[in-house]
């Protein structure tokens, strides 16, 4: 088996995340399709990693991983802050950038 | 001597100023201060004239210089008198005629509240036409040129309670500027071709300049005497101008302001001798406004505009011959100068009779007024015969010459022009007989009341018609009216002999216009007795139809032609129809493009990107998800962008 | 394990198969499922077949990386929010956005086409394997890379997280302003009030729930509101069961006179017999 196959997954992964992302409205589900996305790069950073026989691959991935870990704690700070103001966790609700 | 020339202009400046700017004190004696001050200026002008007959002829001219003007790099003009000949000839018509009708105004205004305020017009307008006529520059002869438009258009609007004297001076005026435009645009055009605008020089240059640029120039001047002069085509202002106190019909628009024109084509000679072409339009000016004004002057009823006709026709004679040339220049100003004297003691008379009979001007209300008006009716009949050219008097010598002048031409040209100045003088005969014999002969109308003719149907008011009329009782004007009257009849009698003893006139002049004598293909005596054909046929055509016959006091209808000429041979319709409707035309047309094109293309970009706005807008939902869609969508195209570039 | 070839092996490849579907699964249920629970396990799920796929490709250290740290911490916290936060526990999946499915679902499409078709024509023929890379040990060779190549990266992803924790801290900390009331205070308050005096009444008073999910009936067997937590309430998690008690209160009746041979003659009797479910609720509500 060719490990190219990764890759194919890693674009299917990061499609679905992005098409979540688009359609759903919880700001939570929203985030988690964004880690999707993330995991899915990683995935392909990992194969690249493989395919060139060295290891930066792996550490771009471990960088995406803390900084997804932060980007998590501060993301979901903001979501349950958020909740405790308008009492929802729906992003159309935030709709104030419209006039 | 040549300090005394300022002395000419400063002295009814100064008079205007004074009468203008004194307020109601100077009421009660206004009208001495401003004549005082004409007759200064005239016995200046007689001193100069004195002066100037001591010199001999080739160092006749004076010149002075006051003050530089307008210095501008290669751009120069001065205030500078130039006193010659032809100067002098008008500073003493002006100031002589003007001295006159100022005295006469005395009498003829009594009765006016605002006659110090008139006083000071005519002193303004002395001032603006003597500054005209001694500028020694194109420049400085605009200031008066522009200086006796307004004093015209002051005085013809001088009873602005009438709406008709205040539209007459507006259509004064504005007809005036056309002519001021082509003389503003001739300055330019002297200033691009020959750098400077004094006379010396320009005249001097035309001999090395282009034809066409002399041309174009000349056109432009003609334009601006058009203007000034009453002349096809501008001359539709001069009639309604008669709304003007009767003085200032004499001075202003019979004497010496619509002479101008005249002044300047004669002062430009030299210019006009180069450009044939532009001769040939003065010449056809001329002879058209002499038979347009004669016929005008056939048809009219009103008395001054009776005479406002037969002025524009005189004035056609004298553009017609200074459109000659050098055969021509002298006898313009010839005649002009006579016919300074003749209509201005007709308008006189004609004023005389109007305050005689409650300010009549309907010829047909008048009527045997020879015995009530003795010294109005023998100072009239005499100018009726000067400007008919009855053998000895003043019209005779120069409309005489003036005739000769236009066979000398030679060829079809002289025939028709000829031709033309013989007819003009059979109508003049005609038409001044008819003002005349409704005027001072015949029954007395005026003892009956009116009835309303269908030409002026709201001429009369309601109550003289329901048998209150009380007549008018003709009377004899004061002494202060009649004498100047009788000082122009003598001139009308003697002034034309008198310039003819030896050519004395042409003599005078030829330093400054030059002259050459003519080859006519008839001789003067030929000429002369054909105008006494025409003469006696208009005088006995006339005679035959006003003399005899009872003169109806309601106008008939008329053939076609006294019905345009009634309507001043429809010039008002033309300019009507061509100008007023076709300027409002342009208008709306413009108006339009303007709506349609301009603000359509504006308004429509506004409205096309107001509307892409308004579709752009919808992306704006406010909703992170539309924008999530569109970064994706975005990434999908920089995807794509790169997969297609690495394919290429 | 530790010589890993270029090329996979079979035995990789059926792990692979196997594993790949799963994870496609797992995102699909990610985005679909309507609970956010759901969502989070589904994920946890797929991360945990990612972490094997790390495995497999030679990357030890980060493999346990995901499992410990993504989907032991990050998915954890995710399910604690989800359980702070998600009191609207059905996440609607009906679009309000005009459009916007269509466009997601298109974009999606044409974007994973363009990323696959991009993959395929990339020439990705050459595979060098991680075996020497790995020789010393895949940790040692990642430490190796950190404390060198990529020190300045780490100490500022380092300072990123301190700075992650404090923003955390400082969004959703509140400072108490006042100080707590006693349950003294609190009492007299509520006495003062006078609106509910006694404690709230308890929920699953009737005997075959007794879950806290189920309204405590009012005499004339109605629910009363009161009995159930408001969050469940808003949540629409109350199961009404005060029509089936007043059915199988009626059902007992008739099967009591049945037994009696009372009601023999009876027809509606026989008729709420045979459905006593819809009939009952209906009842209860006009009462």
């Amino acid at each position: 088996m060719n490990p190219v196959y990764y890759l194919y997954l890693a674009a299917l992964l990061f499609t679905i995340g992005a098409a979540g992302v688009l359609i759903r409205r919880n700001a939570i589900v929203v985030f988690m399709c964004i880690e999707l996305m993330l995991n899915a790069c990683n995935l392909a950073f990992v194969t690249f990693s493989r395919m060139h026989g060295n290891l930066d691959g792996q550490i771009i991935a471990f960088f995406t991983m803390v900084v997804a870990a932060a980007e998590v704690v501060v993301g979901l700070a903001i979501i349950v802050s958020i909740f405790r103001t308008r009492h929802s966790a729906s992003v159309d609700d935030a709709s104030l950038m419209k006039l | 001597m040549e300090n005394l020339i300022a002395l000419l202009v400063a002295a009814p400046l100064v008079g205007a100023a004074l009468l203008l700017c004194g307020g109601t004190r100077l009421d009660r004696a206004g009208h001495w201060i401003g004549s005082l001050l004409a007759v200064a200026s005239f016995a200046v002008g007689v001193v100069l004239f004195a002066g100037m007959l001591g010199r001999d002829a080739g160092h006749r001219a004076l010149h002075q210089h006051l003050f530089s003007w307008i210095p501008v790099g290669g751009f120069r003009a001065d205030v500078a008198f130039q006193l010659d000949q032809l100067s002098m000839t008008f500073v003493l018509l002006i100031t002589g005629v003007g001295s006159l009708i100022h005295i006469y105004s005395i009498g003829y205004m009594e009765h006016d509240a605002r006659r110090r305020r008139f006083f000071g017009y005519l002193n303004l307008f002395l001032a603006a036409m003597l500054l005209l006529v001694l500028a020694d520059n194109y420049v400085l002869l605009y200031v008066g040129w522009e200086g006796v438009g307004l004093a015209s258009y002051l005085l013809i609007g001088f009873w602005q309670h009438k709406p008709s004297a205040a539209t007459a001076a507006k259509k004064a005026f504005l007809v005036n500027r056309v002519g001021d435009m082509g003389l503003s645009i001739a300055i330019m055009l002297m200033f691009t071709t020959f750098g400077t605008f004094a006379f010396g020089p320009v005249l001097a240059a035309t001999g090395q300049t282009s034809e066409g640029k002399l041309t174009a120039i000349g056109l432009m001047l003609l334009l601006a005497a058009c203007g000034k002069s009453a002349q096809v085509p501008l001359q539709s202002w001069l009639g309604d101008a008669m709304e003007g106190p009767t003085p200032v019909s004499a001075l202003i628009h019979a004497a010496t302001m619509v002479t101008a024109g005249v002044y300047l084509i004669t002062r430009s000679g030299a210019l006009f001798n180069a450009a044939p072409d532009a001769q040939t339009a003065v010449v056809a000016v001329g002879a058209v406004t002499l038979l347009f004004g004669a016929i005008v002057g056939c048809a009219k009823d009103d008395i001054k505009k009776a005479l406002a006709g037969s002025t524009m026709s005189q004035i056609g004679y004298m553009v017609l011959a200074a459109g000659l040339g050098p055969v021509g220049y002298a006898f313009a100003i010839m005649h002009l100068v006579t016919h300074g004297f003749f209509k201005a003691g007709l308008f006189l008379g004609a004023g005389s009779v109007m305050h005689g009979m409650n300010d009549e001007v309907d010829m047909r209300r008048y009527g045997g007024l020879r015995k009530y008006m003795p010294v109005t009716f023998v100072t009239f009949g005499l100018g009726y015969l000067a400007i008919i050219g009855f053998p000895g008097l003043s019209g005779f010598f120069s409309k005489d010459k003036i005739i000769e002048a236009a066979f000398a031409r030679g060829g079809t040209e002289g025939w028709i022009l000829g031709g033309t100045a013989l007819l003009g003088a059979a109508i003049t005969a005609f038409y001044m007989t008819r003002v005349m014999l409704m005027t001072f002969f015949g029954e007395e109308r005026w003892r009956n009341a009116p009835t309303p003719s269908p030409d002026r149907p709201s001429a009369e008011p309601a109550a003289e018609t329901r048998g209150e009329y009380a007549p008018p009782h003709p009377h004899e004007s004061p002494k202060v009216m009649t004498v100047p009257m009788i000082v122009l009849a003598v001139g009308s009698v003697f002034a034309g002999g008198l310039f003819s003893i030896g050519d004395a006139f042409v003599g005078w002049l030829e330093p400054v216009t030059s002259f050459s004598h003519g080859h006519s293909p008839v001789s003067a005596g030929v000429v002369t007795a054909a105008t006494m054909v025409v003469l006696v046929i208009g005088v006995g055509l006339a005679w035959l139809m006003y003399g005899r016959r009872p003169v109806p006091a309601t106008a008939p209808r008329g053939s076609l032609l006294t019905r345009a000429a009634r309507r001043d041979l429809l010039q008002d319709d033309f300019n009507h129809v061509v100008l007023v409707r076709g300027g409002e035309h342009l208008t709306r047309t413009l108006v339009y493009l303007d709506h349609s094109l301009v603000d359509g293309a504006v308004n429509g970009t506004a409205a096309a990107m107001g509307g892409l706005s308004g579709r752009l807008r919808r992306l704006q939902t406010g909703f992170v998800r539309s924008y999530a869609v569109q970064m994706l969508g975005g990434a999908a195209v920089l995807v794509a962008a790169t997969l297609l570039m690495r394919g290429v | 394990m530790t010589a890993l070839a270029a090329a996979a092996s079979s035995g990789e490849a059926v792990q692979f198969w196997i594993l790949g579907i799963v994870a496609v699964v797992g995102a699909l249920c990610t985005i679909l499922m309507k609970r956010a629970v759901h969502s989070a396990l589904s994920l946890a799920g797929t991360m945990i077949v990612l972490a094997v796929f790390y495995l497999a490709n030679g990357a030890y250290f980060l493999g346990i990386v995901q499992i410990v740290v993504y989907t032991g911490a990050i998915m954890m916290l995710f399910l604690f929010v989800v359980m702070l936060v998600g009191v609207t526990a059905a996440d609607s999946l009906k679009e309000t956005l005009k459009g916007q499915r269509w466009l997601a679902a298109g974009l999606g499409l044409g974007f994973g086409i363009l990323l696959i078709a991009g993959i395929g024509n990339a020439s990705l023929k050459q595979f060098n394997g991680l075996g020497d890379a790995n020789a010393g040990g895949n940790v040692q060779g990642l430490a190796a890379l950190i404390f060198t190549k990529y020190v300045f990266a780490f100490e500022l992803t380092g300072a990123l997280l301190i700075t992650a924790v404090v923003g955390a801290m400082v969004l959703t900390h509140r400072e108490r302003t006042e100080r707590a009331r006693t349950q003294r205070e609190r009492s007299q308050a509520r006495i003062r009030e006078g609106k509910q005096v006694t404690p709230l009444p308890a929920p699953g008073v009737y005997a075959r729930h007794n879950a806290v999910d189920i309204p405590g009936l009012l005499p004339d067997g109605t629910p009363s509101e009161l009995t159930v937590s408001p969050t469940l309430r808003e949540r629409g998690q109350v199961r009404d069961v005060s029509g089936q008690a007043l059915a199988d209160l009626k059902a007992l009746e008739r099967r009591s006179q049945e037994w009696l041979g009372r009601g023999s003659g009876s027809g509606s009797g026989s008729g709420g017999a045979e459905r006593p479910g819809p009939a009952a609720p209906k009842e209860g509500a006009q009462k």
